[in-house]
């Protein structure tokens, strides 16, 4: 199943490259190449070649992890890839663990607490959450956090000077980490000052959705049968929200979970390109502008892989979570 | 005469349209503050000429970074321009974004949803497992990829964004007309040899489409913050096109001293978008009534 899916992004991907009307081959040699040196460069590249033989090569190629040479940093893809991505991760990971650790609790009590102003107010948060653009909610944070109160740097990951006066060194990639396990605290709270304002703003943008899934099905769970009995049993309240209701909704969680890691891998694109964060996002809104295809599909390629390997995981966890699953 | 007082018995109380107006009101303040706004920002895009006292393109710059206030009443961008007129403008740009992804994306989706769920078998694995292609990309990427394909551009982006979305209005339609193809006058209009495209469009269609309209009312306001995110990372709208995302991505270098040019423009994006949402969710509440107050 995956790996059909996987076959057809790859289809896809590959699809996207043929198509553009803006040839790599301009970037690569400048605006007046002349003939022989086009022919050379397509050859080079492998363009003369029928496609369903282009195709195949690019198959063969991207299955090693070759998805081709930046046309701007000049490096392999996927070396700038694999320098980028723990930035990216970092960001993410938190941002999720924010959105689940804030989310989710939320949205039971809201459910619990139905039609009071604890509801009302978490449902007009998740409206207005909605209804505002990623990179707004960025710019308001730096305008507050930065320009207004200065507590907080407005982008970067990593105050420079840290770099040079308190070195670490790179173990998982993650600063936060590296830093602690250096014993580099100033550096570790430069990277974590860093990083503050765009978790921040990847939870932003997603609280509101997870906050209002959790209480929709919440609110379904607590009208079942088995809950009202539990209640008649005359069981502790906690016990009937925490171990039957929210068990019961393990499950549909789950794949909201999956979406949500989605939407900030989408996200983080923009949130990255508005903190000048220098992970996948970043790299990708630069590789479009300067017309660097094979970056930008490889990158492409890349975070559909994590998601559907993210998705993977969630559909092994429906097995963790739900015995019938395993009876079947 | 009337009937009732024939028989002798009292006519049910019929409320007047006011007062149902009236109630529907007050059982849906949300949707009315919503349809409000959206009405708001539809006049200012018909009549954009009209409302904006300025060019949104006239470049003045004796008058550029001016605070909002009588003269200007959101203040003025780098290039001196009026930003509360750039903001009517921009009002166009983004109904017309919305209105053309959803109606692609509503135009590929629905055909194909509508074979898928009406034929089955290989037609329907085949068109689903393309579907699921395009779901495996995150949100955002895929038409940022697409985009980065087609070329940097307005219509592009537009493109981009219909061709990610299209998947979820196959699969919802795919879904109703499998649950209608089971109905009795399905059954009775194929026996009376109608053929099938006439089935599908007289009969399953209709009575199946209802999600659809739910889901599109519902996107709306997420096309256009994908639309507006787009501009803003620069493979959208470009100048000379007024549009809401691109004016927040021209004040990214001065906002911090200059607060409104990024919020003027911002706060546009957010209340036309939060009236559309309101209004989605309105509508689905009339067409939809099962998902009534579980939101």
């Amino acid at each position: 199943m995956m790996v059909g899916i996987l076959f057809g992004v790859l289809t896809v991907t590959f699809a996207l490259s043929r198509v553009l009307p803006s040839s790599p081959i301009e970037t690569m040699l400048g605006h007046r190449p002349n003939p022989e040196q086009i022919e050379a460069a397509r050859h080079a590249l492998g363009l003369d070649r029928p496609i369903h033989e282009q195709f195949f090569l690019f198959l063969g190629d991207t299955i090693q992890g070759d998805f081709g040479v930046s046309l701007r940093t000049g490096q392999p893809v996927i070396e700038d890839i694999f320098d980028r991505m723990t930035a990216t991760f970092e960001l993410t990971t938190l941002a999720v663990l924010l959105v689940i650790l804030i989310g989710i609790p939320l949205g039971v009590l809201s459910a619990v607490r139905r039609n009071t102003v604890l509801d009302h107010g978490a449902r007009g948060l998740s409206i207005a959450g909605v209804a505002l653009p990623a990179f707004l909610i960025g710019m308001l944070l730096q305008m507050v956090f930065y320009g207004g109160l200065g507590w907080l740097p407005l982008q970067g990951r990593i105050g420079a000077e840290m770099l040079l006066d308190y070195p670490f060194e790179r173990v998982t990639g993650l600063y936060i980490v590296d830093t602690a396990l250096a014993g580099q605290w100033a550096a570790f709270g430069s990277a974590l000052g860093h990083l503050a304002l765009p978790v921040l703003t990847l939870t932003i943008a997603c609280l509101a959705i997870i906050t209002r899934i959790t209480r929709n099905l919440m609110v379904e769970v607590l009208g079942e049968d088995y809950i009202r009995t539990a209640r008649a049993y005359g069981l502790p309240r906690r016990a009937i929200y925490f171990r039957y209701a929210l068990k019961a909704t393990l499950i549909p969680m789950l794949t909201v979970i999956g979406l949500t890691y989605g939407f900030l891998l989408g996200g983080s694109v923009v949130v990255e390109f508005v903190f000048d964060w220098p992970g996948l996002g970043g790299y990708v809104v630069g590789a479009i502008t300067k017309n660097d295809f094979p970056a930008v599909m490889g990158v492409t390629l890349f975070l559909a892989t994590m998601y559907l390997t993210i998705n993977l995981i969630i559909d092994l966890a429906y097995y963790l979570v739900d015995p019938r699953l395993r009876v079947s | 005469m009337s009937a009732a007082e024939i028989n002798g018995a009292t006519e049910p109380f019929q409320p007047g349209l006011g007062l149902r107006l009236r109630h529907f009101a007050s059982e849906n303040v949300l949707f009315v503050l919503g349809a409000t706004i959206f009405l708001v920002v539809v006049l200012c895009a018909i009549f954009a000429p009209i409302v904006a006292p300025y060019e949104p393109t006239a470049i003045n710059f004796p008058h550029k970074l001016r605070a909002p206030g009588p003269e200007h009443l959101m203040g003025t961008d780098v290039l001196g321009r009026d930003i509360f007129s750039r903001v009517i403008y921009g009002a166009r740009t983004s109904l017309v974004i919305g209105f053309t992804v959803l109606t692609v994306a509503v135009a590929i989706g629905v055909p194909i949803g509508m074979v898928s769920g009406y034929f089955g078998g290989r037609i329907d694995t085949l068109l689903m497992r393309v579907s699921d292609v395009f779901l495996a990309f995150p949100p955002l990427l895929l038409p940022i990829a697409i985009t980065a394909a087609l070329g940097a551009g307005l219509f592009n982006a537009m493109l981009a964004l219909a061709i990610s979305w299209f998947p979820w209005y196959a699969r919802i339609v795919r879904g109703s007309v499998m649950s209608v193809r089971q109905e009795l006058y399905i059954d009775a209009a194929r026996a009376m040899g109608v053929g099938s495209l006439r089935i599908m469009l007289r009969h399953a269609l209709p009575n199946s489409w209802t999600p659809a309209i739910v889901q599109a009312s519902m996107d709306f306001g997420y096309t256009i913050l994908a639309a507006a995110s787009l501009s803003f990372i620069g493979i959208g709208a470009k100048p000379p096109t007024v549009e809401w995302g691109l004016m927040v991505a021209l004040s990214r270098s001065k906002f911090l001293d200059y607060w409104w040019t990024a919020a003027c423009p911002g706060l546009a994006i957010f209340l036309t978008v939060l009236a559309v949402n309101l209004v989605g969710d309105g509508v689905r509440d009339i067409l939809d009534p099962r998902t009534r107050g579980t939101r």
